[in-house]
């Protein structure tokens, strides 16, 4: 550690691998300092101007905002809100064109400016030290501010990190041609940057700060080392100029000598990366309470008349920058090259930057540069046929490449589609820095290549992601149907259960229940009984019982069976000697039953059947054919309603009311019978 | 002599090697078919059944037991291809019953739609979506979660109304991809 702090007080430096030394062309607006703009009309601000989530909308169409209001906001850490960069009325909250090289469009923001500029209520913090750690984070994420390098990473999540942080890295080496927009904010506004750089320290506590800055900004040196000049603890690290120096794993390399891993954070090695920019938009929003509602842009590029960086409030459309910096339309050629139908403008730098392809789009956080170049200057950009041919293997690409990748292979391996190659290959340590493309003798856009292959792959993780839900939600979708039928089956089954008990119950309480039903519910349990007995007589003690019991009983049978008789014998009074005969029968059996204590039931049952219908028989030879079915029938059931009675050894109540029972539908079909031999009899006649 | 001690070394060797092979096969015991999980964990999971199967899985099972490697319609071309790569099998071109049709130019996947006003709320959707992807009740308008649609089409054929349809995606920054004949090269020279 001492060590690296002692090679930076010395002046060296590390170096990464490869890298390059495009023009520079800075001077085109180094020179002028940065211009407040006019008021635009209009400002359209996209809900979603970094990486992460877009907010909820707090406003609607409408509503008066002030300046500074916030617009959006959300729980999520991801999110981060925008603000109103000027007072104003919402005119319409809709799809529109926005900064993304797809051209796409996205939720924005209409504000129709009043030109009044009111403030809302703010609150100036005059000492940011007595602020504490998280009121001060807080103030971050409610100001809206995201990494102003490029990305855009919410930085309130950046800054809330453990301790333990070696290096605060201030990222101001601005490397990419053209760009003089961070060179300019520490020009003019050092102090308030080192104010910035300050409430970092406050918050990482780092053991050292580094600022590193490229040496072709002479002007900014002097004004950082002017406003450090008191703080031993930070170290204005001025580096050779070489294109890509400001990617942050290539800072953290030239300043400690440090290399991140792949796929791991430069805060897992205790360093921690900030544009000099976002230090400006810290120091504004704790200090000043001004959430990001501006920035400063590079209007830069030979098209333009007057070039040069200028104050920009977001959701500033390109177009009235354009205008602003006399953008010198090549209409002439326009006509007469149909393939360039627009001059193009480039958002970002040179080498890095996307032509957009609407000059309607707003300014975001992250917009720092718009290019606007000449034919002259570079004509590849108005060129759209690809000049591209085969590689020929020169190796310049990987010479030049900063993250020591192999270009050709990568390129060869994004055309065939080869992801799992692209992997071996560490793709995703690609910066997209565009400086293979730059060396690249024959003209391939190497980077474009990666672009879109970086893209495809992580379409196919989302796709394989979704796959993997779908598997799931199916899995999860079938054992729910099993389940389901599983619950039908117990649910029937019970509801059975409930309708047996219900219907035991009501014969219990009154014999309600329809007879049939109770008749066979009765002949089931004879059955259990039956085997059950079996079981049990074997022992000698309970025989005895068992007698007692059958005696108590057969009284009690008997005199059902001679109250059923009756009623048959009232009912069918033609048939008198029929119906005593039958007493007569019942009786025998009863009394058979009585007495055959061991044998087992329904061999006893059986008898008695076959007892009755051979009598039965004898009486059918002197009775008319209609009265015979009506007694063998009659006798079956009587047989049937005996056996239950004397096989269920225990409840007579429930014996009596079952043979009560058998005794009405016997009544009933008796009834019936009698019908049909009556008319049988009328028509005979 | 000599033949004895031919046959008992022989047979000791015998011996030694069927308790190895005996104890291996206990100890690398292999449960169930690995092939399976793995084509399974190749096919799209879309659980649509156009290859006669009722889900991805029934057709991975029936791929390894030697069922054709071409009726996956949705996995199409590249998923036939990974197929045959871990089968060891040739490369067949997408079963013609089984292909999608193609006759829509947007290269975007589809996902259902339903037209809220026509639907009278029959849950005939819901009972067909292999993916519960379909949000409704008996009687109350449905609706797709678009995100957890896998286009499968299942739902389309129920619907007494025709009120279902397929509809792309719609493209948005997030899977927006790039496309390089749109883009020319910038570089400064």
């Amino acid at each position: 550690m001492d060590s690296i702090i002692e090679r930076i007080n010395q002046g060296k430096f590390w170096h990464f691998h490869g890298g390059i030394h495009p023009p520079e062309q800075k001077a085109i607006t180094s020179a002028k300092p940065i211009k407040q703009l006019a008021l635009p009309k209009q400002l359209i601000l996209p809900l979603q101007q970094h990486i992460g989530r877009q907010g909820d909308l707090l406003v609607k169409v409408g509503d008066k905002v002030l300046k500074g209001q916030a617009l959006t906001q959300s729980a999520n850490p991801m999110a981060v809100p925008v603000h109103a960069p000027t007072s104003g009325t919402i005119t319409a909250i809709k799809k529109s064109v926005i900064a993304h090289p797809s051209g796409l469009s996205e939720l924005c923001l209409f504000i129709d400016v009043d030109g009044e500029d009111t403030w809302k209520k703010r609150e100036i913090c005059q000492d940011f030290s007595k602020l504490n750690n998280q009121e001060i984070i807080k103030k971050i994420a409610e100001a809206g501010i995201a990494g102003m390098g490029g990305a855009g990473f919410p930085t309130h999540i950046k800054v809330n990190t453990k301790p333990g942080i070696d290096f605060l890295i201030i990222n101001a080496a601005e490397c990419e041609p053209y760009i003089t927009a961070d060179d300019l904010l520490m020009r003019e506004q050092s102090e308030a940057i080192v104010d910035g750089i300050k409430i970092l320290d406050q918050l990482l506590t780092p053991t050292f700060i580094l600022i590193g800055i490229e040496d072709n900004k002479p002007q900014a040196i002097k004004a950082l080392q002017q406003a450090t000049k008191h703080n031993a603890k930070i170290k204005v690290c001025v580096l050779p100029t070489k294109y890509p120096t400001g990617g942050e794993k290539q800072l953290i390399k030239i300043l400690t000598g440090k290399e991140v891993n792949s796929g791991t954070l430069p805060i897992n090695s205790g360093i921690v990366v900030q544009n000099v920019a976002t230090c400006f938009a810290i120091s504004d929003a704790v200090i000043n309470d001004i959430p990001l509602i501006r920035r400063v842009v590079t209007l830069t590029g030979n098209a333009l008349s007057k070039p040069q960086n200028f104050w920009v409030l977001l959701g500033t459309q390109v177009s009235y920058l354009l205008y602003q910096a006399g953008f010198v339309s090549e209409v002439s050629e326009k006509k007469s090259t149909p393939n360039s139908a627009q001059p193009p403008v480039i958002m970002g730098g040179p080498l890095m930057g996307f032509s957009i392809l609407n000059e309607q789009v707003p300014i975001i956080k992250t917009s720092n540069c718009i290019l606007a170049p000449s034919k002259v200057e570079m004509p590849s950009a108005f060129d759209h046929n690809s000049n591209e041919v085969e590689c020929i293997r020169c190796g310049q690409c990987a010479d030049v490449c900063p993250s020591q990748l192999l270009p050709q292979e990568l390129q060869w391996s994004a055309k065939a589609k080869d992801h799992q190659q692209l992997a071996q290959l560490n793709l995703f340590d690609c910066i997209d820095c565009g400086a293979c493309a730059y060396v690249c003798p024959s003209q391939i856009p190497l980077v474009q290549y990666y672009r879109v292959a970086k893209a495809e792959i992580r379409q196919q993780q989302q796709l394989d992601i979704k796959a993997e839900k779908a598997k799931a939600r199916f899995e999860a979708r079938k054992f729910r149907l099993e389940q389901e039928k599983i619950a039908r089956q117990v649910k029937h089954e019970k509801a059975a259960a409930a309708r047996k008990a219900t219907m035991n119950k009501k014969s219990a309480d009154g014999g309600t229940a329809s007879s049939a039903v109770a008749a066979a519910l009765a002949r089931v349990k004879a059955k259990k009984a039956a085997k059950n007995k079996n079981t049990e007589f074997p022992v000698i003690g309970s025989e005895k019982q068992n007698d007692n019991d059958q005696a108590e009983i057969s009284p009690v049978k008997a005199a059902i069976a001679r109250a059923k008789a009756k009623r048959l014998a009232r009912e069918t009074n033609a048939e008198s000697s029929v119906t005593t005969k039958k007493e007569v029968i019942q009786k025998q059996s009863v009394t058979n039953d009585s007495t055959q204590n061991n044998i087992i039931d329904d061999k006893k049952a059986r008898i008695a059947i076959a007892i009755a219908k051979a009598k039965a028989k004898k009486v059918q030879a002197n009775k008319s054919s209609t009265e015979k079915s009506e007694f063998s029938t009659e006798i079956k059931q009587e047989k049937t309603g005996e056996k239950v009675q004397n096989t269920t050894t225990a409840a007579e109540e429930k014996k009596a009311r079952i043979a009560a029972a058998v005794a009405k539908a016997k009544l009933k079909r008796i009834d019936k019978a009698q019908q049909a031999s009556t008319t049988n009899s009328k028509e005979s006649t | 002599m000599n033949i004895l001690i031919a046959i008992l070394v022989l047979g000791a060797i015998a011996a030694l090697f069927g308790a190895l092979l005996g104890y291996a096969s206990i100890r690398f015991h292999v449960d169930g078919d690995p092939i399976v999980e793995q084509l399974d964990a190749l096919l799209p999971q879309t659980q649509c059944g156009q290859c006669g199967y009722p889900g991805c899985k029934p057709y991975a099972e029936a791929v390894a037991n030697g069922e054709a490697i071409n009726k996956c319609a949705p996995g199409g071309e590249d998923t036939i291809k990974k197929i045959a790569d871990l089968l060891g099998v040739d490369v067949q071109p997408v079963d013609e019953n089984h292909e999608q049709d193609d006759s829509s130019q947007s290269n975007r996947p589809k996902v259902a739609f339903i037209i809220e006003e026509d639907c009278i709320g029959c849950t005939k959707c819901i009972q067909a979506c292999p993916v519960d992807a379909i949000l409704g009740a008996a009687k109350q308008m449905h609706t797709i979660i678009i995100d957890e649609c896998t286009g499968c089409d299942l739902c389309v054929a129920p619907c007494p109304v025709d009120c279902i349809e397929m509809r792309p995606t719609p493209e948005t920054i997030q899977n927006w991809q790039w496309d390089l004949n749109k883009i020319a090269v910038k570089q400064i020279d």
